[in-house]
């Protein structure tokens, strides 16, 4: 049995286990309807040209953990960042764990997803927000939303900010042989709202793992949302990640994603602009090696004028990694001064290591300034060579150019905690140890 | 003053398409259609031996089993393939000695046309093969070539002459099966035009063919053949205009040229069909394939302006095979009214130490929507490849659309490759200047388009360069208020 009819016959046994009357139900049961009509992705859709999701149908994924796991913090007290202080909602296996986490409600909401969708005083919430501005056409995001019931709820109330920024870890332990994930979050921040949160996949064994993930935000008139998002799993873990962000009036949302590991990662990040004088920036670093694939697909529909988007996406490749970037930009008819901005820049440090990019604009209004930018290169000889004489190691002088050139995205992190251990990361990752604090 | 705004206006509206005029020639058509029969009353007609009618039935074969892609951006009535007439040539055809003996009502077109053939023989030092209809009917400056050992000729008069050039390189570059549009004109190409330039030779003149669509209803299918030989030189010009007609005509042309070792190309098309009028009504469909091959140190340029056609769907593209290859592609596409365009070019970097380069310049205006569409593909043997584009679009009125799809795919790390792309609109700043200088608005934009043109002007041969200008000149008219 293929994955897709695994997973449409299992949807019956997952009714089994929710409420069938619940409103959310008739959103469950569309959303298995497309998918079940669309299937996984192929390489014939413009979208899927340069990512492969055959290998991972081929493995038989288990939908539901067939037993809780416990984890003890000190095992995994290095995902965390915890240097400072957070809210951390954690779940393992897809469960959540109560034990790992640190959730309130204090002021703000920071909880989970299933008792948002259960509890009838998030009711209202819920119907204003969940799944809206999700994608009801694409089939993994439909995938996603039949099966949607675990994940984090974050609701920010007016002028409000929480204490300390919020981490959403996800734990695969490798009880199963090959486990399916598929959380599904919604963050609403309202008015005047501002939040910091930093989100991780970690697979902790050498199981295979495949986390379809769905995130919702949600920024008001004002607000200022941060998200983090720290890739660096095993080899043997995928990740699709689809995150949707609705701005209105004003509100600025800045998106980082830094890409460090994993056998398959795909980023689908849509901002829609529904306002005026909206700030939205995605910046991103992706350093891979081995026969890791990352494929970064920003969409940025500008609908309103006024507006400004940054994008800057920065790859380093390695031995037979592969990197993806597909940028698009929309700016609508009525989108007048609009200002968006796109740089791509790669270097392959292997032969055998492959880019693709394709950066798109399609421009409807004419008094807007639009560019994007794309470059494939190799670290500058001279620069190397100018390092070697005032006495660096050659691998060093390296990898000094690589963090140099993976540098600016670091720059607008604005928690210092998360850029050293990012700093720290990326050092690793060049297998260097940077004689500098960073 | 008595011309006012206003009038100007109504002017501009009403502006009908320049160079919109009908020729009555008689003219021998085919039956509207598409089958084997026709592919080999084609072929029969014009002459040819068995191993071409084999290749078109090969082709139709091929075309029969594809479908029309659907993945350009833009939209339109797909034309109904069996309600086409394959085939018209102008009726009488003799072998002209000299121009007193020419049809004076085609000669009266070619006047229109401002290709007065006695003028061009003594001033331009162009040779024109006038394809009229599909069949050339004047060549002229083929003694001065013929000395060099120049072959310049229309396609079926090479097939019966030099087949075994043809069959050598026809379809070697485009092969049959290479899209839907290829394979139809493998199938029912009408005529077209040949050159060969020996090993060693720098061709002394610009070769230049004038294309026309003439015969209401016809399709035109022209198939271009260039072979440049070992350390040869060619820069081979393109022009077209067509008339104004209320149905959409269609156009699927096919261009391959060859660059043998050493050899350069220059190959520069001015494309003028008819764009539709103001409400978008009628116009050419133009689905064109043009590619080129580099063998080693070949260098292939292609350098377009394109301002005609309701629809563009064009790409051409070179395929960097030989070790220090170069490729160059410059645009210029201009879109006004309700003329959608997609088009840009493909570099393939096979070879070590191949270069290209990519200038592409996109105008909209009206109600139009102008595609840049290009393919940037480093092999993983094409060491040290090295890539430079630069796509800008300039939007005039907010109902037009400017979209741009560069694909950029590189297995090697030694390639380098740059890409950059802007939109903007023309600055009112720029405009006030003008103004200010006692430069009226139109005419301020013309230069301002101009000026954003150069860097792809500024590659065309000079009389064309001067044709080009005029021509985004009118294509613009009336495109602001």
């Amino acid at each position: 049995m293929d994955l897709k009819e695994k997973l449409v016959s299992s949807f019956l046994a997952f009714e089994n286990g929710v409420d069938v009357d619940h409103p959310v139900h008739d959103i469950r049961s569309e959303a298995i309807k497309n998918f079940e009509t669309k299937g996984f992705p192929t390489k014939k859709e413009e979208a899927w040209k340069y990512t492969s999701l055959n290998t991972l149908q081929k493995i038989d994924f288990s939908i539901f953990p067939k037993k809780e796991s416990m984890l003890e913090y000190r095992d995994v007290k290095k995902y965390f960042l915890h240097e400072i202080d957070t809210f951390k909602i954690v779940f393992v296996d897809g469960v959540y764990s109560s034990f790992l986490s640190e959730t309130t409600h204090d002021g703000v909401d920071v909880c989970l997803m299933s008792s948002a969708l259960n509890k009838p005083m998030f009711k209202q919430i819920i119907d204003v927000y969940f799944n809206k501005i999700a994608s009801k056409d694409d089939s993994l995001t439909s995938l996603n939303t039949a099966f949607c019931r675990e994940g984090a709820y974050i609701y920010i109330p007016k002028n409000k900010i929480p204490k300390k920024p919020i981490e959403i870890v996800h734990f695969s332990t490798g009880n199963e042989a090959a486990l399916l994930l598929q959380p599904r979050n919604l963050i609403i921040a309202e008015e005047n709202a501002e939040m910091q949160i930093i989100e991780r996949h970690q697979s902790l064994t050498a199981n295979e793992v495949f986390t379809n993930s769905v995130t919702e935000i949600f920024a008001a008139k004002n607000a200022h949302v941060d998200y983090y998002k720290v890739q660096n799993d095993l080899t043997t873990a995928s990740l699709i990640d689809n995150t949707y962000i609705d701005q209105k009036d004003a509100s600025v949302v800045n998106v980082h994603t830094f890409s460090f590991g994993g056998k398959l990662t795909r980023n689908n990040l849509n901002f829609y602009q529904n306002g005026e004088r909206i700030d939205s920036t995605m910046k991103g670093v992706t350093i891979i090696e081995e026969k890791q694939h990352v494929d970064h697909h920003t969409l940025v529909h500008h609908i309103q004028p006024n507006c400004e988007s940054h994008q800057d996406y920065k790859g380093i490749y390695g031995e037979n990694a592969t990197g993806v970037f597909n940028g698009k930009i929309i700016v609508d008819k009525i989108a007048q001064k609009t200002n968006a901005f796109q740089q791509n820049n790669n270097i392959l440090v292997s032969d055998k290591a492959t880019i693709n990019t394709k950066p798109q604009l399609e421009i409807f209004a004419d008094d807007v300034k639009c560019s994007h930018g794309c470059t494939i290169g190799q670290l500058d000889e001279e620069a190397l060579f100018y390092l070697q004489s005032r006495g660096i190691p050659k691998k060093e002088a390296r990898a000094l150019l690589m963090y140099a050139f993976a540098n600016n995205v670091l720059e607008s992190v604005r928690i210092p905690e998360l850029k050293a251990r990012i700093n720290k990361l990326i050092a690793n990752k060049l297998g260097v140890r940077l004689g500098f604090d960073l | 003053m008595a011309y006012t705004e206003e009038e100007l206006k109504k002017e501009l509206e009403t502006k009908e398409y320049e160079y919109g005029f009908y020729t009555d020639i008689e003219s021998d058509t085919f039956p509207n259609g598409l089958n084997e029969e026709i592919v080999i009353a084609i072929s029969k007609k014009k002459q040819e031996p068995e191993w071409m009618t084999l290749w078109r039935l090969e082709s139709f074969k091929i075309w029969k089993e594809m479908v029309e892609p659907e993945w350009a951006n833009v939209k339109y009535k797909k034309p109904d393939f069996q309600a086409i007439s394959y085939y018209s040539a102008p009726n009488k055809k003799p072998k002209y000695d000299s121009l007193d003996e020419v049809d004076p009502e085609l000669l009266d077109t070619f006047k229109k046309l401002g290709i007065s053939l006695d003028e061009q023989k003594k001033l331009a030092g162009v040779a024109v093969d006038i394809v009229m209809d599909s069949v050339s009917v004047a060549t002229t400056f083929k003694k001065t070539l013929a000395e060099k050992g120049i072959i310049f000729c229309s396609i079926s008069e090479a097939i019966k002459e030099h087949p075994e050039l043809v069959k050598k390189y026809i379809g070697s570059v485009v092969p049959q099966k290479d899209n839907f549009y290829a394979a139809l004109n493998s199938a029912v190409f009408s005529d077209g035009s040949f050159c060969y330039i020996p090993k060693g030779v720098r061709c002394p003149m610009e070769l230049s063919t004038y294309f026309r669509i003439n015969q209401a209803g016809t399709g035109q299918f022209e198939r271009t053949l260039v072979i440049a030989d070992e350390g040869s030189y060619v820069s081979y010009l393109e022009g077209c205009t067509a008339p104004s007609r209320d149905e959409n005509q269609l156009h699927a042309a096919v261009v391959e040229l060859i660059a043998l070792d050493n050899a350069e190309i220059k190959y520069s098309t001015v494309q003028n069909w008819f764009p539709g009028n103001k409400d978008g009504k009628g116009g050419v469909y133009n689905f064109v394939t043009k590619r080129g091959l580099c063998e080693k140190n070949a260098k292939i340029s292609w350098t377009q302006v394109e301002t005609g056609s309701a629809i563009t769907w064009k790409y051409p593209s070179c395929i960097l095979k030989g070790d220090n290859s170069i490729g160059e592609f410059y645009s210029i596409a201009v879109t006004n009214n309700y003329q959608q365009a997609d088009t840009g070019t493909k570099m393939i970097h096979l070879g070590k130490n191949t270069k290209s380069t990519i200038i592409s310049k996109g105008i909209s205006a009206g109600k139009s929507q102008n595609s840049y569409r290009g393919l940037v593909q480093v092999n993983s043997r094409a060491e040290n490849a090295r890539n430079f584009s630069q796509c800008d679009s300039l939007l005039m009125g907010n109902e037009c659309g400017a979209h741009t799809f560069p694909y950029i795919e590189v297995k090697n790390k030694s390639a380098q490759i740059e890409h950059e792309a802007t939109t903007s609109k023309i600055g009112e700043d720029q405009i006030f200047y003008c103004n200010q200088r006692g430069i009226n608005t139109e005419k301020a934009i013309a230069l301002i388009v101009n000026g954003f043109s150069k860097e792809v002007l500024n590659k065309l041969p000079m009389e064309f360069a001067v044709e080009a200008q005029k021509l985004l000149e009118i294509s613009l008219e009336g495109s602001v208020g």
